[in-house]
């Protein structure tokens, strides 16, 4: 490898179309990835990179069009036809057997005969030569559910490189990742590159694509709109063809104005259900007027934090003060009477039941409020009307409000959530990942309603894993990692020493 | 009888009542460590015991029912791995569903073949797995405590009952050092790394329902042609939960299986003997209290007194793959 020139195609996808039912998700597509290059592609959520992605590797068959993998047309019926075609997969959500060794999860499905002696001797051989080529060092005997996320996706990648991939696609690999871990990515990926590898990147992240891809492909709704070569293009120029008109990426808001501590937390400790301290002695206020964001890694006890104010987890200890009054360990109906509104971190597990009609869920929770009924009738007539006057203030799509839940887009479901707590006009605001899995126009949107509420003199307390989300919301950052509040900057801080505080490294 | 005589009585009654659980439990192992629940092992046991009975009856050959019994089985398996493998059906319904089936049609056929309200007629000698004496068991049967013990608890059991303790390594080697036990493993926990390794997961379901029925063919022929000569409505009497809760017991692993089912059996023949007897200072104990005992100890461990049960992962749930 190597002596390819940059200019020989890897893979050609010419004319690709792929119709689910009524969606049609990929609409005529053709793409050429030179070889030894990174090539992003870049959509909004729903765009069809994941259809395409997962049309390459085999787990959908295309209605039309051809796949040439260096020049050769090649049918790729299901993923084992994919590996053997070079093409490695490293999946936004692992798939990994999480109860099992790096050694197992690599050698699963490439065995090597029907005895694992084998096959064990001979990836252990190869999972060093990898280790000494590209530096991507692993304990082959160390169980995945042990090790750190940045680490089970090595795995991943390492999986796809035993299986002799020379096309690599990774699907929104740095959404779980800690900068400092992302970083050593995209230097992992570079040296893959310089060896000759293709790789896809997919993801959202505008970021991302300028800092490491050559090319860059933009699609939207189902078509692939432009292909660009990254040094000649600009991020705003990628925001408007991803959306399909101007957007605005910078969140303009004002200087914030505090006023009086509407939410106290004090010395608040929390476990999660097997025992283990995942809050551990955290105190901090948010005033009337500002919107305190946290900043962390994933599962550093963020979304405990945010669970026990809201009343969903019991804390062990501490206390916590909504507007004076104490509110720690009583129960989320209590807490909405006391002024609490919370939009939770994941909408289909708390926030919204997919099966509902979508005014059943504008009101969830709201359900015993007067305008809505009487004793136990519900006035369904009101919570139409209601309903429907929020679809239309938030400019929910498709305008239904008898729509099941499940059937809108992400972005949507959020805007009903969202919708639903900030028309409560409440005095505290409790946000989990306000914008995750919601497109660039919608999250646009959703951040403009959050500096509404603060403008409104409502206390915001913000979580999100994405920390630009967190950089350009808030007024001021705390930053947790296990279970503390190892910091706090304000809201224009630097994005190195704020990677650093995430990662534990600097205070 | 002294007391080393009732406990050596009572050991080699504790073997034979649990091989039927050891292989229901090893059956339900294959199938719940590929992420398919399977409450329907009761029914496998109750239809191969049938089917193993009335071949035993009409060849007269121990074998030819054994194989009646796995082949019945077999197609007990496939129904269930038909509507929850191939149609994503929901695997307890479909388990549930099998045990009335099963329940139901022994009895229907039993008494339309031989019109003995649900009974087989009795399998002639010839027909039956007999017991095998070990060499040497009649002349260290003399030996103090080692004698008894070879005489009377490991020799004199029948061909299954080795077969049954035969399977508990190999099922462990099976799991354990090969390829299909590794991609069972793996499917059972997280489908879709099978999948994207280019591996059918149907398939590789489908193949250990087919384990599962095999084993639990042996289980049902054992009650019919080995512990007993006919086929009785209803004989395997929830055996195949109590299996299932060996299994949970063990934590999904077969050599712990094996020290469950043990237990379990123990207990069972403990309650036998203590049918009738009174206990020091507390008098007579109703024989149900020790039969309820697997239960209790199983609701104790998973109340999580023993350590943590993590069944796998992806138990219970049919694979779709995601858009």
């Amino acid at each position: 490898m190597g002596l390819g020139s940059a200019s020989d195609p890897a893979i050609e996808l010419v004319g690709i179309d792929k119709k689910f039912g009524a969606v049609h998700a990929n609409k005529n597509i053709n793409l050429t990835v030179a070889k030894g290059s990174i090539h992003g592609i870049i959509g909004e959520n729903g765009a069809g990179k994941s259809t395409l992605m997962s049309i390459l590797y085999g787990f959908y068959q295309a209605d039309q069009g051809e796949i040439r993998i260096s020049g050769r047309p090649a049918t790729i019926r299901d993923s084992q036809a994919a590996i053997a075609s070079g093409i490695g997969m490293v999946h936004q959500h692992f798939m990994l057997v999480e109860n099992f060794t790096v050694l197992e999860n690599v050698m699963l499905g490439a065995e090597g005969g029907q005895l694992l002696a084998k096959g064990t001797s001979s990836v252990r051989k190869e999972l060093k030569r990898l280790e000494d080529d590209y530096g991507m060092e692993v304990d082959p005997d160390a169980v995945v559910e042990e090790l750190p996320v940045g680490t089970q996706q090595r795995v991943e990648i390492l999986k796809a490189l035993y299986r002799g991939a020379e096309i690599l696609i990774l699907d929104e690999p740095t959404g779980v990742l800690t900068p400092p871990e992302a970083d050593h990515l995209f230097k992992v990926l570079r040296v893959l590159r310089d060896q000759g590898k293709t790789i896809i990147l997919i993801t959202h992240k505008l970021r991302e694509i300028m800092a490491i891809t050559d090319t860059v492909s933009v699609m939207r709704r189902g078509e692939m709109v432009a292909t660009r070569k990254t040094a000649e293009t600009t991020v705003e120029e990628l925001a408007e063809l991803m959306v399909g008109r101007r957007v605005l990426l910078r969140v303009e808001k004002g200087d914030a104005a505090p006023g009086n501590v509407l939410l106290s937390v004090r010395n608040l400790t929390v476990k999660d259900s097997r025992g283990v301290v995942m809050v551990d002695d955290v105190s901090f206020d948010v005033r009337a007027g500002e919107i305190v964001g946290i900043a962390g890694v994933a599962g550093n006890g963020q979304s405990e934090l945010l669970e026990a104010i809201a009343g969903i987890r019991k804390p062990s200890a501490g206390e916590v003060w909504i507007d004076g009054k104490p509110a720690a360990g009583i129960d989320p109906r209590r807490l909405r009477e006391l002024g609490l509104a919370h939009i939770p971190e994941d909408r289909h597990h708390m926030g919204l039941v997919l099966k509902f009609e979508e005014y059943e869920n504008a009101i969830l929770g709201y359900h015993r409020d007067q305008r809505f009924g009487r004793g136990p009738m519900l006035d369904l007539d009101a919570i139409r009307k209601e309903a429907e006057e929020k679809i239309a203030k938030y400019d929910i799509r498709p305008p239904n409000s008898r729509l099941r839940t499940a059937n809108f887009s992400g972005g949507n479901q959020q805007k009903i959530v969202v919708a639903r707590e900030i028309e409560r006009d409440p005095k505290l605001l409790l946000i989990g990942q306000p914008t995750r899995g919601v497109d660039i126009g919608a999250i646009e949107f959703i951040h403009k309603r959050i500096i509404d509420m603060r403008d409104a003199g409502k206390a915001v307390l913000l979580v999100s894993v994405e920390l630009d989300e967190v950089r350009s919301l808030s007024d001021r950052i705390l930053v947790m990692f296990a279970g503390k509040v190892v910091g706090e900057k304000s809201g224009d801080a630097n994005e190195q020493a704020l990677g650093l505080m995430m990662a534990g490294i600097a205070a | 009888m002294d007391y080393f005589d009732i406990l050596i009585s009572i050991l080699g009654s504790a073997i034979r009542l649990s091989i039927p659980l050891l292989f229901t439990a090893l059956a339900g192992l294959f199938s719940e460590r590929a992420g398919i629940f399977d409450i329907g092992l009761e029914g496998k046991m109750l239809v191969s015991a049938f089917a193993a009975a009335c071949v035993a009856h009409l060849t007269a050959n121990p074998w030819l029912g054994l194989l009646a019994g796995i082949g019945v089985s077999i197609v007990f398996s496939f129904i269930h791995g038909f509507a929850s493998i191939s149609n994503r059906g929901n695997q307890i319904v479909s388990g549930v569903a099998l045990n009335f089936v099963a329940a139901g049609l022994t009895v229907v056929l039993g008494q339309a073949w031989y019109g003995q309200g649900g009974r087989t007629p009795q399998v002639p000698a010839e027909g039956r797995f007999a017991p095998i004496i070990l060499p040497g068991a009649d002349a260290i049967r003399e030996v103090p405590f080692i004698g008894p013990l070879y005489a009377n608890v490991i020799s004199g059991n029948n061909i299954l009952t080795y077969i049954a303790f035969l399977m508990v390594p190999i099922s462990w080697w099976v799991l354990y050092r090969t390829r299909f036990g590794l991609r069972l493993r793996a499917v059972g926990e997280n489908p879709g790394a099978v999948d994207t390794a280019g591996i059918s997961v149907a398939w590789l379901r489908y193949r250990a329902l087919i384990v599962t029925g095999f084993l639990a063919g042996f289980a049902g022929t054992y009650l019919a042609i080995a512990q007993s000569a006919a086929f009785i409505s209803n004989m395997s009497a929830g055996k195949g939960y109590i299996a299932l809760a060996a299994l949970i017991f063990a934590k999904w692993k077969p050599v712990p299986v094996m020290f469950a089912c043990l237990l379990f059996g123990f207990l069972d023949a403990f309650a036998n003997f203590m049918q009738g007897k009174s206990v020091p200072l507390i008098g007579e104990v109703p024989v149900q209290i020790f039969q309820a005992l697997p239960y209790i100890l199983t609701c104790v461990l998973l109340a999580g007194f023993i350590g943590v049960a993590r069944p796998p992962k992806a138990g219970g749930v049919p694979y779709t793959k995601e858009r």
